[in-house]
């Protein structure tokens, strides 16, 4: 299915399943949706990831048609949804709290949506079973609703949105109620699942760990715009501002000046580093007067062995803070003429030995390792 | 050894603080109700009491073309009166949970309030004067040349009780099924939606069953009390309009003839749990999921 879809992608065959344009959404005077655009395609999927208040919540509510919208256009399937209620959209949804219905067993429940569609008992019959059983719950129909777990109650949700053949799922932080390890469980299965129908899956949530196992492309929200919209592997390496870079794990924040720009490389002095080329693409609403700060991994720094010699540029630094975490271990390293700590995080090879607080150390980095990032 | 002297220190602090509830309910409900139950089995001549064990109270009240009439027509006012009094909340409650921004509930719920301001009496006398042979209704009628002599069948009769029941009972008709409604999950309504629902169809099949705890509660919060009402029907039901409390009424007190008066209370008591009882039974279903809501 991977495969099949890259290679649609690769011929530009990849249709756009839903075409949000020039979004906004007021809640009185709070401008909850600012400009949004972007295209969600068929087969997706497809994140909204951003913290609490950034509008992913609400993006997704106009999608199902549960927000009125002050001004844009929501296309869905190639047709205009102004004025489509939620029971006449291709969608269907998984709600935060689920909502099963309480006076309904698990297998009302799962048919709900078919009542519309007029079919005998042994076919509604039929196909609750089937459904319940995509999503690992075969036999559990006569239940009561309120006699499920959580996870079991999510797992409900899903079939009772699937059993409609939705073109488009829409997962309201579906995983935010359970504990770890069962939220673990459940990423991959929806993973499984949606490759395996190839709906489109619209999924909100907080969680960038989250965001970046689970989907093809993530769009990163902060106060009701899309700060970046990416595939999960660009995000994390290629993040266009310092709020997204912070969003996604650790990222060392430094100073730089952007001295030169030559096409679209950019001669920058990092504080501490010195000064490096870097890859420079202007962001949009980027402009003369913006400020740019350079950002590094802790993983793609390296404190040098003697002798080796594998990276294009070595900087001499102070270990004033050593993190010991099995597998790796997290070093707070000062560069001379910056008092900014840098956190640069090591494999515990077999070879290799802890360094201590206040040895002086050789960092080794390239000028990929860094990334301009918009103050 | 020591655990069940615990034990008994807790059972004897739990006997201790339920004991004056229980004195309470035993003395003011179970109590007078075992010297009704005694009594309807006795017979009175005038003043004194024969103790002697007889069902004949009970026969007459079972048998007697008089109370069965009055016995059947307090059902029919009761269950008239329960109809239109949860018939109108349902709609109010729905309005103000669903329909009524936020900040506008509490208010509403003010504003339901606002009769019982007044006193019950009053509010009866009330109805006498709208509704009376010169009231405000016949009044207003004749001025604006609808009608040439007053109307006779709204005033001292079963009509003129059910009006005025059903007014006294509506507000406490509307509250339990508002805090019902309000305690329904709205993303059952949006997921409803989401499956396809129309707004009725999602009406149907999910803001009703879930309301109705609300509704059975409301039910039987009118119904229970109506039938035993006795002040209405005497102001403003005349002859006709006489319900079996008012008869229950003249054997205590002008016929003096407790015994009858006790197996006519405890029938009337019978017919409402039994009344209840089904109407609860056939409810049970809506009943059952409420815990999980």
């Amino acid at each position: 299915m991977r495969a099949v879809l890259t290679k649609k992608r690769q011929a530009g065959l990849c249709r756009t399943m839903i075409k949000l344009s020039n979004i906004e959404k007021y809640y009185g005077t709070y401008h909850a949706l600012r400009d949004v655009n972007c295209h969600i395609n068929e087969g997706e999927f497809f994140s909204l990831l951003g913290p609490s208040g950034s509008g992913k919540t609400t993006l997704l509510r106009t999608i199902a048609g549960f927000e009125e919208i002050d001004s844009g256009t929501v296309m869905i399937g190639g047709q205009s949804m102004v004025g489509v209620p939620p029971n006449m959209r291709p969608t269907n949804m998984v709600f935060q709290s689920y909502a099963i219905f309480p006076h309904m067993s698990v297998a009302q429940n799962v048919a709900y949506g078919l009542r519309s569609q007029r079919l005998n008992k042994a076919k509604t019959a039929e196909m609750v079973r089937e459904s319940l059983g995509k999503v690992g719950l075969a036999g559990y129909g006569e239940r009561a609703a309120h006699a499920l777990s959580g996870g079991q109650r999510q797992r409900v949700a899903l079939a009772r949105a699937l059993i409609l053949k939705p073109k488009v799922l829409l997962l309201d932080e579906p995983l935010s109620a359970l504990d770890r390890k069962l939220r673990e469980q459940m990423q991959s299965e929806l993973r499984r699942l949606q490759r395996s129908l190839g709906i489109t899956f619209v999924l909100v949530t907080h969680d960038q760990e989250e965001a970046l196992t689970m989907s093809d492309r993530v769009a990163v929200m902060f106060e009701g715009q899309i700060a970046q919209l990416d595939s999960p592997q660009a995000l994390y390496k290629r993040p266009a501002s310092k709020r997204v870079a912070e969003f996604f794990g650790a990222m060392n924040i430094l100073k730089a000046d952007i001295l030169e720009v030559k096409g679209d490389i950019a001669t920058t002095r990092i504080e501490g580093l010195g000064v490096a080329n870097l890859a420079f693409n202007p962001q949009p609403g980027a402009d003369a007067s913006s400020h740019y700060c350079a950002g590094v991994r802790p993983e793609l720094m390296t404190i040098l062995d003697d002798g080796a010699m594998a990276y294009d540029k070595e900087t001499p630094a102070t270990v004033t803070d050593v993190e010991y975490r099995g597998e790796l271990t997290y070093y707070d390293v000062k560069f001379e003429g910056s008092d900014t700590p840098v956190v640069v995080s090591m494999r515990n090879t077999s070879n290799r030995e802890l360094r201590e607080i206040g040895q002086q150390v050789r960092i080794g980095w390239e000028s990929a390792s860094a990334v301009l990032l918009l103050d | 050894m020591i655990k069940s002297a615990q034990l008994d220190s807790d059972a004897r602090r739990g006997l201790s603080q339920i004991s004056l509830p229980l004195a309470f309910s035993v003395l003011l409900l179970a109590a007078p109700l075992a010297i009704l139950l005694a009594m309807s089995f006795w017979t009175q001549d005038f003043l004194t009491l024969d103790r002697t064990f007889t069902l004949a109270n009970f026969k007459e009240t079972w048998t007697s073309p008089i109370y069965r009439t009055l016995m059947l027509r307090s059902l029919k006012i009761s269950i008239i009166v329960t109809v239109l009094t949860v018939g109108l909340a349902y709609p109010a409650a729905y309005y103000m949970s669903f329909v009524a921004p936020n900040n506008r509930k509490a208010m509403l719920v003010f504003l339901i309030t606002i009769p019982f301001w007044t006193s019950y009496l009053m509010r009866i006398f009330l109805w006498k004067v709208i509704l009376g042979f010169n009231g405000v209704v016949n009044g207003s009628l004749i001025g604006l040349g609808f009608i040439d002599t007053p109307l006779d069948w709204i005033s001292y009769n079963q009509f003129a009780v059910i009006i005025t029941l059903s007014h006294a009972w509506l507000p406490f008709a509307v509250l339990p099924i508002f805090v019902v409604m309000e305690k329904v999950n709205r993303s059952y309504l949006e997921a409803a939606q989401d499956l396809g629902d129309t707004p009725f169809q999602r009406f149907r099949r999910i803001t009703l069953p879930l309301s109705m705890p609300g509704v059975v509660a409301a039910t039987l919060i009118v119904f229970i009390p109506t039938i035993g009402d006795y002040v209405t029907p005497k102001l403003v039901g005349g002859p006709d309009g006489l319900m079996i409390a008012n008869m229950i009424e003249i054997q205590f007190k002008n016929a003096n003839n407790a015994p009858l008066g006790a197996a006519l209370a405890l029938s009337a008591l019978l017919l409402v749990s039994s009344v209840a009882g089904i109407f609860v039974w056939l409810n049970r279903r809506y009943l059952k999921a409420e815990g999980a809501a």
